[in-house]
């Protein structure tokens, strides 16, 4: 009697999770971001928005999706042992995320090596969809040449001909400035003077603003993210510059994120990125009041790169890939219009490719806020060394 | 550009500006450790929980509320640590003591991200101080002279003390030999935890008048612990002239260093560092003769 309860129920086990495969596809994501250390707010962003993506856009997909969440904390090797228990252990159909571009250079060749298709939903280092791109390796967010390119013809247009710039010691301020140094001085601008300071051990510009000062340029133009932006922009502001040399930058400098801490000082501070939460389109329109409905806070960059990376997913999967052999071959072909605009991939580098916004920081009557000036065309970066080969496996 | 007088003008500014903050930070360093012969790196977490105390209260009590109310919260602190922690590990030995503060680091970067979060937080100048004064040709941001106004005071406050007052007699005779003056009645293990404390509220202090110069983040007393340990190592444990000297070396040292070496910056500092290690390993202006 016993046993055959124990068979009958087994049966009812069995057909009943045989069934449920049937009818839905159970895609297994694994989700690795800082959730500690100096990028978690970062890492919380792109989590909330991805999650608000799958709601939005995953009902209908047919599929249901499992997410596996880990913690890089922001270190290359831990980066890479977590990838390896998402791939492993895990069993992962897809990966998303990383912030880091020194996590995403460490667990680069694990994953590719082990066919696993990762979004990258942040870290913005040239190489990556350069010299070692990989047919696995789709990035959703933006390359650091990719935002600052563009405002090196804008900034001629406007009139600036003699620029200043200051940026970070480390790879991505390199990239971000050579990209716009490189347009700007092709469109016919000069760049009188530059100044690196060491990265996160500066934590008073004051020297190198005295050196912009004495530079006679019309502008200053910079990358800085984080607390060194916060402290930069304060203190540009400290010393009465910005009347004389306005501030140009990479659009970092004055996220929304955390442009309240810099105050008034941020006011004025005209930027060029992928997004800002103040773009006028349905998409935007329809993610800024979810985003906010589910966390109070208006969406970052980061938070739309998230957002972005679970639609491109979604969009992968409605188009009949499920496996991680047809999920990498699905990725790099979507193309749909969000809150950033229009959004394609380019197939030769697996980058993203998308409009960027010039936007000036404005009192508004809630606080600071964004006021877009132009909305630059969207343009695929050039292919930096990238040979993409077929994926293999 | 270098043949510019107002840029050597507003570079020497910046540079004494940098040594004062520093100065503030290292002096109750270096007292401790001269003193009680205790390291404690756990003074860069002290600095940073002063800027979050005054970034805090700024909103409600405005700038000024926290830079009085600050210090003394570090202060508290400091007199809690030192009555659960510090005093027992007095005699441990530097490298129980090395590792017991070490770990504070970790506790206190934690402890902030928990209650602040980790966004950079930033708070104004206050009003009366946000605007430039010309000085010599040049125009500079007041808040930063107030920085280096306030160094001084502090310095001219804590070399009367030392010198001239009783206090300071009994606080240079337990630097020169603790023991000797126990035996001559000084109450040295009050004295210690008076020392500790002060030394605890100057780091507050330095925190608060840091904060709306630069951004206050959960790391930002790491990144100050090293330039501070720099400073006291260059100019001589426990000593108030050694503070200064350091700070002041650092200061101008890290400044015209980036902006007329910058290739070469990040190491000037160190290579000092090992100059005076090698040549003067007690320091330039060391306590004990």
């Amino acid at each position: 009697m016993k046993s055959a309860l124990k068979a009958a129920l087994a049966g009812l086990v069995t057909s009943t999770a045989m069934l449920s495969a049937a009818w839905a596809e159970d895609i297994k994501v694994g989700l690795l971001l800082p959730y500690s250390g100096v990028y978690a707010s970062l890492g919380q962003d792109i989590d909330d928005a991805f999650a608000l993506g799958l709601e939005t856009f995953g009902a209908d997909s047919g599929a249901t999706f499992e997410v596996v969440r880990e913690d890089d904390e922001v270190k290359p090797p831990v980066g890479l042992a977590k990838t390896k228990k998402l791939i492993l252990q895990d069993e992962v159909d897809v990966m998303v995320g990383v912030v880091s571009s020194g996590v995403l250079g460490a667990i680069r060749d694990t994953v590719d090596g082990a066919g696993v298709p990762l979004i990258v939903a942040n870290a913005g280092n040239d190489e990556a969809t350069g010299e070692a791109c990989s047919p696995y390796i789709t990035r959703i967010s933006f390359s650091n040449s990719q935002v600052n390119r563009p405002m090196g013809q804008w900034l001629v247009d406007q009139g600036v001909k003699k620029v200043f710039t200051i940026a970070p010691d480390y790879a991505a301020g390199r990239q971000m400035i050579d990209a716009f140094t490189a347009a700007f001085t092709a469109a016919g601008g000069e760049v009188v003077g530059q100044e690196w300071p060491a990265f996160q051990k500066t934590q008073d510009f004051g020297p190198f603003l005295a050196n912009a000062k004495a530079s006679g340029a019309d502008a200053v133009y910079v990358f800085f993210a984080g607390g060194e932006a916060i402290s930069f922009v304060k203190q540009y502001d400290s010393f009465g510059m910005k009347a004389a040399m306005p501030l140009y930058g990479s659009g970092f400098l004055t996220s929304a994120l955390y442009v309240e801490a810099q105050g008034p000082a941020a006011e004025g501070v005209i930027t060029a990125l992928h997004y800002v939460p103040t773009l006028d389109n349905p998409e935007n329109a329809a993610f800024v009041e979810a985003f906010k409905a589910k966390t109070g806070r208006i969406p970052s960059e980061y938070a739309v790169q998230g957002y972005d990376s679970a639609r491109a997913l979604v969009e992968a999967v409605k188009a009949g890939a499920t496996d991680r052999t047809a999920l990498a071959a699905a990725l790099p072909k979507v193309a749909f219009t969000g809150p950033r605009g229009e959004l394609k991939i380019d197939p030769a580098t697996n980058n993203v490719v998308q409009p960027i916004h010039v936007y000036e920081t404005i009192a508004g009557p809630g606080g600071l806020t964004q006021k877009v000036l132009a909305t630059l065309p969207a343009e695929a970066d050039p292919v930096n060394g990238c040979a993409m080969p077929a994926a293999t496996n | 550009m270098t043949a510019d007088l107002g840029f050597w003008v507003l570079q020497t500014l910046n540079a004494l500006q940098l040594s004062m903050l520093l100065f503030l930070l290292s002096v109750g360093l270096t007292v401790i450790f001269g003193l009680m012969h205790f390291v404690n790196l756990a003074h860069g977490s002290l600095y940073a929980f002063g800027a979050y105390v005054a970034a805090t209260l700024a909103g409600t009590f405005g700038y000024w509320g926290g830079l009085l109310v600050a210090p003394l919260a570090v202060a508290a602190l400091g007199a809690v640590l030192y009555l659960t922690l510090i005093r027992s590990q007095r005699r441990a030995g530097p490298m129980a003591q090395v590792l017991i503060t070490f770990g504070l680091i970790f506790v206190a970067v934690d402890a902030t991200r928990l209650v602040w979060g980790d966004l950079p937080i930033g708070i104004a100048v206050p009003a009366i101080l946000d605007s430039q004064i010309a000085l010599l040709g040049v125009e500079y941001p007041a808040y930063r002279l107030f920085i280096i106004a306030l160094g001084l005071c502090v310095l001219a406050a804590l070399t009367l003390i030392l010198t001239r007052t009783q206090i300071g007699a009994m606080i240079r005779a337990g630097v020169d030999n603790d023991q000797m003056a126990a035996c001559l009645g000084i109450n040295v293990e009050r004295m210690f935890f008076l020392v500790f404390v002060v030394g605890c509220a100057l780091a507050g202090l330095a925190g608060a008048v840091a904060a709306p110069v630069l951004s206050v983040t959960p790391d930002m007393g790491l990144q100050i612990l090293i330039p501070t340990l720099i400073v006291i190592v260059i100019g001589g444990l426990g000593s108030l002239k050694g503070a200064v000297a350091g700070s002041l070396i650092f200061g101008f040292v890290q400044t015209f260093g980036a902006v007329l070496l910058p290739t070469l910056s990040s190491v000037l500092i160190y290579a000092l560092l090992a100059a005076v290690l090698v040549t003067r390993p007690q320091g330039l202006l060391p306590a004990k003769g």
